[in-house]
């Protein structure tokens, strides 16, 4: 039978055909396609590897993230404590200035009310010595008339400068 | 959108179907009065032929004219169309056979009156098919490398393309890789050419209408070149210890020596596996197409027979053509895995490493 006789003719065009199909398909298409579905295959595993990554280091942040909120509240808590204390230091220092400064003044004034006592103090004890000079006088005048009167109020004086002298 | 791929075939299966309904009631209107010859039909399919004959009309056959290209003895080389030979007519010394030893080839009549067969490499109807779809095959082949190389963002591809894809990495990744070993890289673009190859060839075999249809994947010198290129695949490239086994297995040296049996039963083998791959899938395809043939003259034969039987096996004749249809449409995928498959087996047979090697590895 020629079922299974092989034709001449058509194993020739087989040949011709087969052989630019595999060609064309072994050197042009399929090296192409599988290093493309391979590069693929490739990209997505990384893609994949890096998406994993990058959560990683997402929730890393996140966590660093957090952790420099609380140090900054905490930060925030001493600052306002800090500023707190220090206000209260700054009004003690200017109530304690101030305190200084009213004592500075009063003392001041007290020297000055002090000095001024003494002045007007001597003032008085001139006016009063030029006052008791002129009673004096006056009483001088008027007693001169009597002679041993005189004589005893002098003395009575001078006696009262010598206890005064002698008890200085 | 690989069911709708899916369904584009099964379409043009039923459409296949129907147009034979419709062709061969007229060829067989011809001859009433004589009986159909079965036989005659389904031989006349398998067998290639100088015209792509299409139906008759009346007593007019239509037919496409192919180019017929033929070395004759004496007068050299002819090209013309196949129409020139109809009839069996004789043109520049050439006519088709009629019968003997080369009943439907174009002969010759040397100078002793005796009829020769010349040189003859026509564009035959399997001829024309199979470059049609070697054509479409680079074509699509083709056009779909185009959309990975200009992929530059790695996209995955959709439609077509991705059917093509999945094809492509289903024989990839469980035949080439796992059945030929190590070495697979290199064998990879032989073997997808040759699935992709037989399961084209196989798919056009199973539309009726003009460009396809034709039993190419069910002709030997087909089969027969694949299966070279595979032995080739197999024996040029294996390895030393591939030989040591053929010519000096382990076996018990009183099997070797001095009658070598097993050395010739190996040497055998070699040539049986590729045999066995081109009688597989010749026998295959060659009997999905007779089986369809065969179904469908049913209708024919059994008009004498009354209208009752005829109408009843005419029913059941387009079921079974149907269901038919849709096995050799799993036919065709399943010889090309298959044939894919033992080549992939067979080279990774022929890439064996040496067993000390394997020993120590493991």
């Amino acid at each position: 039978m020629s079922l299974l006789q092989p034709e001449a003719g058509l194993l020739f065009w087989m040949v011709l055909s087969f052989g630019v199909v595999f060609f064309v398909l072994a050197k042009y298409a399929f090296p192409v396609i599988l290093k493309m579905v391979e590069e693929r295959k490739a990209y997505i595993d990384n893609s994949l590897k890096l998406a994993d990554e990058t959560n990683a280091q997402l929730e890393l942040l996140k966590a660093e993230g957090e952790k420099i909120i609380t140090k900054a509240r905490e930060e925030q808590v001493t600052i306002l404590n800090d500023a707190l204390s220090l206000k209260e230091q700054i009004i003690n220092e200017a109530r304690n200035e101030a305190k200084a400064e009213a004592a500075k003044q009063l003392e001041a004034v007290r020297k000055q009310i002090r000095k001024e006592q003494a002045d007007a103090i001597l003032e008085v004890r001139s006016q009063v010595a030029v006052l008791a000079v002129d009673i004096a006088e006056k009483v001088i005048r008027m007693q001169l008339n009597d002679k041993e009167k005189h004589m005893g109020m002098i003395n009575r004086l001078i006696d009262e400068g010598d206890n005064k002298t002698m008890m200085q | 959108m690989t069911s709708n791929g899916f369904e584009i075939v099964v379409r043009s299966l039923l459409v296949a179907c129907l147009s034979l309904l419709i062709s061969l009631p007229v060829a067989a209107q011809e001859d009433t009065n004589k009986e159909i010859d079965v036989k005659e039909i389904v031989f006349d399919h398998i067998f290639d032929s100088y015209e792509w004959h299409i139906t008759e009309w009346g007593d007019h056959p239509v037919a496409i004219p192919l180019p017929v290209i033929v070395k004759a003895e004496e007068s050299g080389w002819h090209l013309f169309l196949s129409s020139k030979l109809h009839n069996g007519h004789v043109y520049q010394g050439l006519y088709i056979a009629s019968e003997g030893e080369y009943k439907g080839k174009i002969v010759e009549k040397n100078s002793q009156g005796v009829e020769i067969r010349p040189l003859d490499i026509s564009i035959t109807k399997n001829t024309f098919s199979l470059l049609l779809s070697s054509f479409v095959l680079i074509v699509i082949m083709l056009s779909v490398t185009r959309f990975y190389k200009s992929n530059k963002h790695k996209k995955a591809p959709g439609g077509f393309i991705g059917m093509m894809e999945v094809v492509i990495l289903t024989i990839y990744e469980d035949v080439v890789i796992k059945c030929v070993g190590k070495d697979y890289k290199r064998y990879a673009p032989y073997l997808l050419t040759v699935f992709f190859f037989v399961l084209f060839n196989n798919l056009m075999g199973l539309i009726p209408i003009f460009p396809g249809g034709a039993n190419v994947t069910g002709n030997i010198a087909i089969t027969l070149v694949l299966s070279i290129c595979t032995f080739i695949a197999i024996n040029v490239f294996g390895t030393k210890e591939y030989w040591k086994e053929i010519l000096w297995p382990e076996v018990p040296v009183w099997m070797k020596l001095p009658i070598p049996m097993m050395p010739v039963l190996e040497l055998v083998g070699i040539f049986t596996k590729p045999f066995a791959l081109t009688i597989r899938l010749m026998a295959n395809i060659m009997a999905g197409h007779a089986a369809v043939l065969g179904l469908t003259s049913l209708v024919f034969v059994t008009v004498s027979m009354g209208p009752t039987i005829n109408t009843s096996m005419t029913i059941g004749s387009v079921l079974f053509c149907v269901f038919m249809n849709c096995i050799e449409l799993l036919v065709a995928f399943i010889q090309a895995y298959v044939f894919t498959m033992l080549s992939a087996v067979f080279i990774g047979l022929s890439r064996v490493e040496s067993h000390h090697k394997k020993k120590t590895i493991e």
